[in-house]
């Protein structure tokens, strides 16, 4: 009865810009190459042919923070690298969302001790946290999943705040 | 460009390791920083280039230091083994068995035979995986990105064993002190013969796509040659120093864990250069596959673990029956078993190299001191020499041929 | 094995005044923190230890003094025999002579042990820190250099440690 039908034949589709700019967002989100231990090789083991991140978008991993909206921080983080993962953070242009990847870049992980910042929301603010040691593929899959249904559901009275 | 004048250029804590024509400007210090897609791991180089050549190469580690060593004093000896599995994140096993050999020495632990075949299998399977990711990594390196593919479709059959036998993937922790965590369950014979039916014709795909390519040829052949002599003074081992030409291999020259009932040849080549760094591990590939046959077709039966209760949990179904069973348990489980006053150490052959640990007991249930005398940290200090006059894509090159792996070198 | 590395400890006790070990089949010989640098010489040119395997330190902190004692562990290729070597040295300074002008591997190690435990390599071509950040202070493997150890968060102090917790706001 709406404009939706007058206008469907024509290959027109409505709905709110909010809905439109999140999903731009989430559709081809690039992470940027950022694997520092155990957990990078489970992220590559992601990014190949078994589990595949490609269907997300993912496929390529920029290595340039200038030309990425992800940074999924894969292993541990030690006191001599915290101030270059900061850098890198703030190179990243908005919008940029970050993902702690394993138990050692959530809380620390196995170490506590002099040598490893425990919990890499000490250094970034974190968006998803995965947990295991390493996690599965399956479980950064899952991850990445939530992290996209967070961005779905933002609203612009959000992104106006921030 | 001589009669042009420059300021000092501002070397910093680098002055002793670059030549003096960065000081002048006349080459570039560039920084090949500690994210980048080519470096394995974060590592940082310290570069200085006369155009494209390099003329110095100084490495920087460090980015990963973890503390192992001062943090596993803090753990009795069994809950420390769970941190050396992620030493050397592509050898979990092999680490485990470093530290078991380690402690069964020190306590002078006997590990019935049964045990000694699966951990051999277990250890030579991950061995062939470590090298599957080297491969897929030297592809990607090297801009052969199906390679890496291929690699990593194969790398899943092997964990597809691990998860099998321990419920993880990568850090199983399932060589303990003693033998193992549990039996093998039936599927296991199953699973690896299966492997070794499918893994021969690929790796002579992995061949058909790489090792008579002129283009990996041309980038590769006569690249970072380096000589038995340095190899040796810098304390390089494992296949970068059988790519020399020295013959050592620690599984037959001193051999452990029954690895002299096995028939297998040691890949050696004499040029030293990245192509037969690269040959020597494809072989590497062969070798480990006949070592598997042979346990699994003489693997004997009889008991997982040693008996001796003090150092050996004993097996649940005892524990609702006996009360020296209970006793034992909940004194491993609460305090540990005591490790005697002295010190030994114990070096297995892993796939980057000899990998060592000293460790050292004071009569307490907690190390004293443990040291892990890790391969790749010597296996990147040859790195400043056989880059001298290269380009620096040959540097990539070289550098995934070496094999690092950070959390190796930094502990 | 025996005999060749009895031979070797006969010699190294007369002309070095060593003192040597057994423990589990190893064989650990003292040796002065002067003389390391000809007995690490003689045995790589006269008896084909050529290889450095192990260069590392323990920390014997309180019990013992000296309380460092510098363990070089050589491997020889050729005739398959490993021999390690201590060298006591204590003190508020310690001090042992460089061992990379007869081993390259020792450049590296030699920086680790002095990263990690405060021994000074006299000599040494290039003394930084390398595994610690250039600035940081203390010496992480001695035994009074405390672990740094955080506590953990369970559900009775959750709310007191989470305000302790420096996490990023932004």
């Amino acid at each position: 009865m709406g404009v939706e039908e007058k206008l469907g034949n024509m290959g027109i589709v409505t709905t709110t810009l909010e809905t439109a700019v999140n999903w731009a967002r989430t559709n081809a989100m690039w992470p940027m190459l950022f694997g520092l231990a155990c957990c990078a090789i489970e992220m590559m083991a992601a990014q190949a042919a078994d589990y595949d991140m490609s269907r997300f978008g993912m496929e390529l991993m920029r290595p340039s923070p200038r030309q990425s909206d992800l940074m999924i921080v894969a292993g541990r983080v030690s006191r001599k690298m915290a101030p270059v993962v900061r850098r890198l953070y703030d190179q990243m242009p908005e919008p940029k969302w970050v993902i702690a990847m394993g138990d050692c870049a959530s809380c620390g992980g196995v170490y506590n001790n002099y040598a490893i910042v425990q919990g890499v929301d000490e250094v970034v603010p974190v968006d998803v946290y995965v947990a295991g040691c390493p996690p599965r593929p399956e479980a950064l899959i899952h991850g990445v999943v939530t992290l996209y249904e967070k961005v779905r559901s933002e609203t612009f009275k959000d992104l106006a705040k921030a | 460009m001589a009669d042009y004048h420059l300021e000092e250029i501002p070397v910093g804590p680098y002055k002793h390791l670059v030549s003096e024509r960065a000081v002048t400007g006349e080459t570039m210090l560039l920084n090949m920083g500690p994210q980048h897609p080519s470096t394995h791991g974060v590592l940082r180089l310290l570069l200085e280039l006369d155009g494209e050549i390099i003329v110095n190469c100084v490495p920087d580690i460090g980015f990963l230091h973890t503390g192992v060593e001062k943090n596993m004093e803090a753990k009795t000896y069994l809950k420390a083994e769970v941190m050396c599995d992620r030493l050397d994140y592509m050898n979990p096993l092999g680490n485990n068995l470093a530290y078991c050999m380690a402690v069964e020495k020190l306590v002078e632990l006997d590990v019935p035979p049964r045990a000694q075949a699966l951990r051999v299998i277990l250890v030579e399977l991950q061995r062939i995986a470590s090298h599957l990711v080297w491969l897929g990594a030297f592809g990607l390196d090297l801009a052969a990105m199906s390679v890496f593919l291929y690699c990593f479709r194969e790398r899943e059959l092997i964990l597809d064993i691990f998860e099998l036998v321990s419920g993880q993937r990568m850090m199983t922790t399932y060589i303990r002190p003693g033998g193992l965590w549990r039996d093998v369950p039936v599927e296991f014979e199953a699973a690896v013969r299966n492997f070794l039916k499918i893994f021969p014709a690929r790796i002579d795909e992995y061949e058909a796509l790489l090792s008579k390519n002129p283009l990996l040829q041309d980038r590769v052949v006569g690249i970072g040659k380096l000589s038995a002599q340095d190899a040796i003074s810098y304390g390089v081992t494992g296949p970068m120093l059988r790519a020399s030409g020295v013959e050592w291999d620690i599984r037959k020259a001193r051999p452990y864990m029954g690895y002299e009932q096995y028939e297998f040849k040691i890949p050696t080549r004499t040029q030293g250069d990245t192509y037969s760094r690269y040959i020597v591990r494809i072989e590497e590939f062969r070798e480990s596959l006949k070592i598997i046959e042979q346990a699994l077709n003489k693997l004997p039966m009889g008991p997982i673990n040693s008996d001796n209760r003090k150092f050996v949990p004993p097996p649940r179904s005892e524990i609702g029956t006996s009360m020296e069973a209970l006793i034992h348990h909940f004194k491993l489980w609460t305090e540990g078993f005591p490790g005697p006053k002295g010190s030994v150490y114990n070096a297995v052959e892993s796939p980057r190299g000899e990998l060592g640990v000293y460790l050292e007991g004071d009569g307490g249930p907690k190390p004293y001191r443990i040291h892990w005398r890790t391969p790749s940290f010597d296996n990147l200090s040859v790195i400043s020499i056989i880059t001298k006059g290269h380009l620096v894509a040959d540097l990539i090159a070289i550098l995934a041929s070496v094999d690092i792996v950070l959390g190796d070198i930094d502990r | 094995m025996d005999n060749r590395l009895d031979k070797i400890v006969q010699v190294l006790q007369e002309k070095a005044g060593a003192t040597c070990e057994e423990f589990r089949g190893e064989l650990h010989i003292f040796i002065h923190a002067e003389q390391i640098v000809d007995v690490l010489t003689f045995l790589r040119d006269e008896h084909a230890f050529s290889l450095l395997s192990v260069l590392t330190a323990v920390d014997y902190w309180p019990q013992e003094d000296p309380r460092f004692h510098v363990i070089y562990q050589l491997t020889s290729l050729t005739q398959n025999m490993v021999v390690q070597l201590r060298v006591p040295v204590g003190g508020s300074q310690p001090r042992v002579p460089t061992a990379s002008q007869v081993f390259e591997t020792a450049n590296w190690r030699e920086r680790e042990v002095s990263d990690m435990f405060g021994v000074e390599f006299e000599g040494h071509p290039d003394p930084r820190r390398i595994l610690m950040p250039e600035d940081w202070e203390g010496h992480p493997l001695r035994k009074d250099y405390p672990l740094g150890y955080e506590e953990p968060q369970f559900t009775f102090n959750f709310e007191e440690i989470d305000l302790r917790k420096p996490y990023v706001k932004e």
